[in-house]
């Protein structure tokens, strides 16, 4: 992506003002903007940290701290679709590790890697708190519960 | 029994405005309304309500610590930052009985005289961020908000850290999510410098039955320091997982074999965590306690946020070890040099004992640096930590050197 492409439409621009003005302070906004930064350029680049930035008046340095403190904004490109195996406790006791070592076979990666066309990026993450349904994982937006390796195949099948 | 906190979850439509009202929702707003701010903090200190976050502190009295004489902006701030290993009971408040906090809130915010709510949600729980908004907008619809109090709903990035209050405050501002030296505690100067409440979703929940029906009646439903009731996240190796509300008199005994159903597997209880990944393990021998923050202090360990997870005869202490280990080295925010420090390596040390590779004084480093690091820090995270390490090694610890014998 050029660094060209780095800037929100008009429309996202407002949307940047209302956050900042829902706050005493307009930088309690800059969580929330740097969301709106991964969903429309894909992922938070240098060049967005700047940017962004830049619509806060703060320094760029301050914006990277931020983003690299937090485990949900993503530093480089990341799959179309984000596939996050819980692997703490109560996952663990449920079988976790199995299922973790079963999507790294289907998908021939590690966690914390993307596969070679780009579809799926996979992690090993700490609690999401769904115990009650362990082993679970979160695909994007959505909690997937109580798996099993069969499961977990018809999940990946889906995604495109 | 007397269900408070989930009595409408068996209602699909439990989440909207119009059966939160059918179930009797918002009548304690209309009731506090004609009482005095003061009136309503000592009915919540009367009911023994205490933060079921994870603290435990009585919610009346921290109230009363905003400073009478402060004339500028007072906020009030929702933990909804879960993320404690096995809990997960505000995931079910967020997405079943919204309206129960938005009232909580109200009736909040006119105790402390906070004019602006932020509610802040874990940047993973996406539903239960999209059910809460919703629940907002049709507050604002109905005129129960923006009419003195306005709710910003703010979605986190992914730190377990930020469900500790400072830290927590920290984000808000747009910043990573570093604790705070105490004092000044957030109620003298918490967000954006300003007198700032921090509650947990589920004790804002218990705020209007308080005000509905009376302090002496919420306080009959517990023990003598704690009133109510809680909701138990129970996981693990139990027949029947999920959240469980009871009077927090309940032991923990009942809560495996009653209320789970018992234990999986090999049928036979082998250790309990009973408050959340921080609290001290107990022992299959240990777990007729009652389940109230005094109860679990005075057994050595803690009710936390009431994540309860089982362990059955073939799960390895070890490797749960290592698991909460990894956990903590994970999580540490990295800003004091013995969280930073000792919970990675101890991690490792955890790790290559469960690996085969472990050292023979490998256990004896762990606690004793376990033991030393407790209290050195900003915040309370390490000393979280520190439970864990020591009191799965000092209870469990032939299964650790059978371990490192076979080294």
């Amino acid at each position: 992506m050029s660094v060209a492409a780095i800037a929100f439409s008009p429309e996202q621009l407002a949307e940047v003002r209302r956050l900042q003005s829902l706050y005493p302070d307009k930088r309690g906004a800059l969580l929330p903007v740097l969301h709106m930064a991964q969903d429309t350029f894909g992922y938070v680049s240098l060049e967005a940290e700047e940017y962004v930035a830049g619509l806060f008046d703060l320094s760029p340095a301050h914006v990277h701290e931020v983003v690299t403190f937090y485990t949900l904004y993503f530093r480089e490109p990341k799959g179309r679709h984000v596939v996050a195996v819980c692997h703490n406790l109560s996952c663990h006791l449920a079988g976790a590790p199995e299922i973790l070592a079963h999507v790294k076979r289907r998908l021939g990666i590690e966690a914390g890697e993307t596969t070679g066309d780009g579809r799926i990026t996979l992690q090993a993450v700490e609690c999401l708190c769904a115990c009650e349904a362990a082993p679970m994982m979160q695909v994007d937006d959505r909690y997937e519960l109580n798996l099993t390796p069969e499961k977990v195949d018809r999940i990946l099948e889906g995604l495109a | 029994m007397t269900l408070v906190l989930t009595r409408s979850f068996d209602d699909s439509s439990s989440h909207t405005l119009e059966a939160y009202r059918a179930h009797g929702g918002y009548a304690a707003w209309e009731k506090a309304q004609a009482m005095e701010p003061a009136a309503i903090v000592d009915e919540v200190k009367a009911a023994n309500l205490r933060g079921l976050g994870g603290a435990g502190f009585p919610t009346g009295v921290k109230w009363s610590f905003i400073p009478k004489n402060h004339t500028g902006p007072v906020y009030l701030v929702v933990n909804a930052d879960e993320g404690e290993p096995g809990t997960f009971k505000d995931r079910y408040l967020l997405e079943r009985d919204p309206h129960a906090l938005i009232e909580g809130m109200l009736i909040a915010a006119r105790a402390i005289r906070s004019a602006l709510g932020f509610v802040y949600i874990r940047g993973e729980y996406v539903e239960p961020w999209r059910r809460f908004s919703a629940a907002v907008r049709e507050a604002y619809d109905a005129h129960h908000l923006g009419r003195g109090f306005d709710v910003v709903v703010h979605r986190g990035a992914g730190a377990y850290i930020c469900g500790e209050e400072t830290g927590l405050i920290s984000s808000l501002e747009g910043k990573k999510g570093w604790p705070k030296v105490k004092p000044p505690f957030p109620a003298i100067k918490g967000a954006f410098g300003q007198p700032t409440i921090v509650n947990n979703v589920e004790t804002l929940c218990c705020v209007p039955p308080i005000i509905e029906r009376g302090a002496a009646w919420f306080a009959g439903l517990g023990t003598k320091t704690q009133g109510g009731t809680r909701m138990y996240s129970v996981s693990g190796r139990v027949k029947r997982p999920g959240v469980y509300e009871t009077p927090v008199s309940v032991t923990l005994r009942q809560l495996i074999f009653e209320h789970a159903g018992g234990v999986t597997a090999s049928g036979r209880l082998k250790a309990v965590v009973p408050g959340g990944g921080s609290a001290p393990i107990l022992t299959a021998d240990e777990i007729d306690v009652t389940m109230d923050v005094d109860g679990l202090k005075n057994a050595g360990s803690m009710i936390g946020s009431a994540g309860v997870v089982v362990m059955d005869e073939s799960a390895s202490i070890p490797e749960a070890l290592m698991v909460l280990a990894r956990f903590y080295a994970h999580e540490s925010c990295g800003q004091c040099t013995p969280c930073r420090e000792s919970t990675g390596w101890i991690y490792k040390m955890v790790h290559r004992i469960v690996e085969g590779h472990g050292h023979k004084d490998d256990l004896d480093t762990i606690v004793d640096v376990a033991k030393r690091g407790g209290g050195t820090t900003i915040c309370a995270f390490y000393d979280g930590a520190v439970g864990p390490y020591v009191s799965y090694i000092e209870k469990f610890r032939p299964e650790f050197e059978a371990l490192i014998s076979r080294a």
